[in-house]
Parts: structure tokens; sequence; C-alpha cells
């Protein structure tokens, strides 16, 4: 076929095309995804018995804007990695700076507590099923956001991977913080960390295979 | 540059409210730059350039809800160029290395000038290959210039199938080429 018979073929009766869609169903995968991740929650691990409880202390909004604030500058990195020539800006960095920042309270929390008291800081009762279970959350809202890239045209495909890996990640921990009864800074800075990273590095392995067009 | 920028960006915005006219001018347009880029980008690779331009328009028609107004269409455009480009570069070296170590004698005698407005890989044909539901969509609507309600009436489907025959017809169209490619 000519080039000019195609260019005849695409534009013929060529109808409007909703700009919308994309927002669209990005909003549907998170509502969707973290809606089946809230169901694994509290159907599977169940909610913490002392959720209530625990909202009077200040290290539970620390932990719950820790891991929202990532979501939301994963999400962001996620929608403009989908769209083929849009710059990322400087969101993508705070995702680094909101991480150091928990580690300097870490360290601040270690060195203020008694050195009998760190190990438990740390560790805390659930260390070596923490990150499991976020990546176990995180698992639907992966699977959503990359069916949601498909769609759309990344470009670099590993980091569009990787991103839908961390977003998903950090939504996820910020729902599995509703069984999770740690509450420590060095805890976090580690185990929920992990927990983030594990999605990144599928979503950044499965980027360049599921989402090529 | 500039005025590059804003005449298909206005005309882009106009073929996504549904203008048809502005679209085929959109596309005739980004034709000719398309292959021009290309020409320069695939010096080596000459038969490549017209089924990768005809690749990269499909593309762009496929995708063209991810573009967004407040970005410059430029960039939205050379990152589609660019990433189908290094795509293809890609598929060459590994089915090089496989299939076919020289083929210089071919080459000498496979392409003229004339024939740089024809793909290597016939589109009609691949159409053909489509299920009904999605070649006879795009046979009389795409290429014969029947409107979707009369489509619908000839093929005995519902006008939204007949539109999401043509959506989903012209993905699995670039998904064909790029596998040949």
């Amino acid at each position: 076929m000519k080039t000019e018979d195609l260019v005849a073929l695409l534009s013929t009766g060529a109808e409007a095309v909703d700009l919308r869609l994309p927002s669209r169903r990005w909003l549907l995968a998170l509502a969707g995804g973290a809606l089946i991740a809230f169901l694994l929650t509290a159907g599977l691990l169940k909610l913490n018995p002392a959720l209530w409880h625990q909202t009077s202390k200040p290290m539970f909004w620390v932990r719950e804007s820790y891991c929202a604030v990532l979501g939301v500058l994963g999400v962001i990195t996620v929608v403009r990695l989908a769209r083929p020539g849009l710059r990322l800006g400087l969101v993508p960095m705070g995702i680094p700076v909101a991480v150091i920042a928990m580690w300097v309270l870490a360290v601040v929390t270690l060195v203020a507590a008694s050195p009998q008291n760190r190990a438990r800081l740390i560790l805390g009762h659930t260390a070596g099923v923490c990150p499991f279970l976020i990546a176990l959350v995180a698992a639907p809202l992966l699977i959503a956001l990359l069916w949601v890239m498909r769609s759309l045209a990344p470009t670099r495909l590993r980091w569009s991977g990787a991103a839908s890996g961390f977003a998903a990640g950090s939504i996820g921990a910020l729902i599995y913080t509703l069984h999770c009864p740690e509450l420590a800074a060095p805890f976090l800075a580690i185990w929920y960390l992990l927990g983030m990273l594990i999605p990144t590095a599928i979503g950044a392995w499965l980027g360049p295979r599921l989402l090529r067009w | 540059m500039q005025l590059i920028e804003e005449r298909l960006r206005s005309l882009m915005l106009q073929s996504l409210a549904g203008d048809a006219a502005a679209y085929r001018m959109f596309l005739d347009e980004l034709t000719a730059r398309l292959r021009s880029y290309l020409r320069r980008q695939l010096g080596g690779l000459p038969d490549e350039v017209e089924d990768l331009l005809q690749e990269l328009l499909l593309a762009v028609h496929n995708k063209r809800h991810t573009y967004d107004p407040k970005q410059p269409l430029t960039a939205w455009v050379q990152a589609i160029a660019r990433y189908k480009l290094v795509d293809l570069l890609r598929r060459r070296s590994r089915s090089n290395v496989l299939t076919d170590p020289l083929d210089e004698d071919d080459r000498v005698f496979a392409t003229t000038a004339n024939d740089a407005a024809e793909a290597q890989y016939d589109v009609a044909k691949l159409l053909r290959g489509l299920p009904d539901r999605q070649r006879l969509p795009i046979l009389y609507v795409k290429i014969e210039g029947a409107s979707v309600t009369d489509t619908a009436v000839r093929t005995g489907m519902s006008e939204s199938a007949v539109k999401v025959g043509i959506h989903r017809g012209l993905k699995a169209l670039a998904e064909r080429i790029r596998s040949i490619g």
C-alpha cells in the first residue's frame, strides 16, 4: 500500500477522540486496585484491632503521610511516563527526598533510644513478613496500573514499569498500614521501603516485556 | 520551528475534535516531515524508510488519545518517532544476526526512487488477514468512505461494534506490521 493511501485510510471518517480517556482509566485502575488491595488486607490479613488507638500517636500520621506522599509522587510519575514526550520535571526527585527524610528520622530515633531497645525498633514484631505482605497487597494495583499503561504510549518501558511498581508499592503500603502494628521510624525506613521496592523491581522486569507497542 | 508547531498543533486539536479534513492535512504534513527525518536516520537502511513511516503513522493514529493539549505537539511526535526508530533498530540487529548475514546483492536492485512511497509489506493484504468484524468496518468506513450508520446496516453489526471493529482492527494491523518488521 502506498503511504498516501494509508493516510487516506486513517483520516477517512475519523471521529472525535475523548481526551479525558487516560485520566478516567487511571482513576478506574487506582480505585479498582485499591479496593482489591483493601479487601486483601481486611479479609486475608485482618485490620489492626489497635488501629483507632494508634491514630492518637504522631508516628501513625508520619507513617500514613510517608506512604501517601510516595504514592502521589509515584502516580504523577506514572501518568507522565505514559504520554510520549512529556517532561517528568522534578516530581520523581521528591521520592528519594522523602525516603532520605525517613532515614534521617530513623537514625535520630535510634541514636535517642537506649542500646537494648534498638533491635526492637528496627525489627519490630513483623520484619520478616512485612515487605512480602506489602508486595502482596500492592499486586492488584500493579496489575491495574500496567493494564492502563499498556493502553497508552510509554516510550521508556523499563522506567514506566518500575514507576508503576513503585506507585503500586507505596499505595499498597498505605493500605497495608490498616493491618500493620509497627510505627517505629527505623522499621518503616527499612521494611516498608523494601516492600515498595519488590513491586518496583517486578515492574522494571515486566515493563519491556508487557508495555511494547 | 515555531510555525510548524503552531500549525500542526492546531490541526491536531481540530482532528481530535472530529474534523477529518484537518486530520488529513495533519497526516499529510506529518508524512513529509517524518519521511525526511527517517531518510536521515536510516541512511544505511533505505528499504525501511517507507515501512517505518507507515508503522509510525499507524502508531500516531492509534495513540492519538495520549496527546496532551498542554504539551508541544512536536515533542509528542518526536518521542513516538524516536521510540519506533529504536524499536526497529533493535529488531533489525537481532534478526540480522540470526538470519541475513549479507544481502548486499539484493539491495542494489531492491529500491528505486519511484518506490519510495510504497512500503515493502502490503497493508491491503494484511487487512485481508483480519477477522470480518474488524476487516469489514475498516473496508467500508475507512477505504470506501461509507458512514458508520450505513456500515452497521450493511454488516448487521451495531454502530458501536463498527467503531470498536475499526479501532481494534487498526491496532491489530499495527501489531502485525511490527511483527513482520
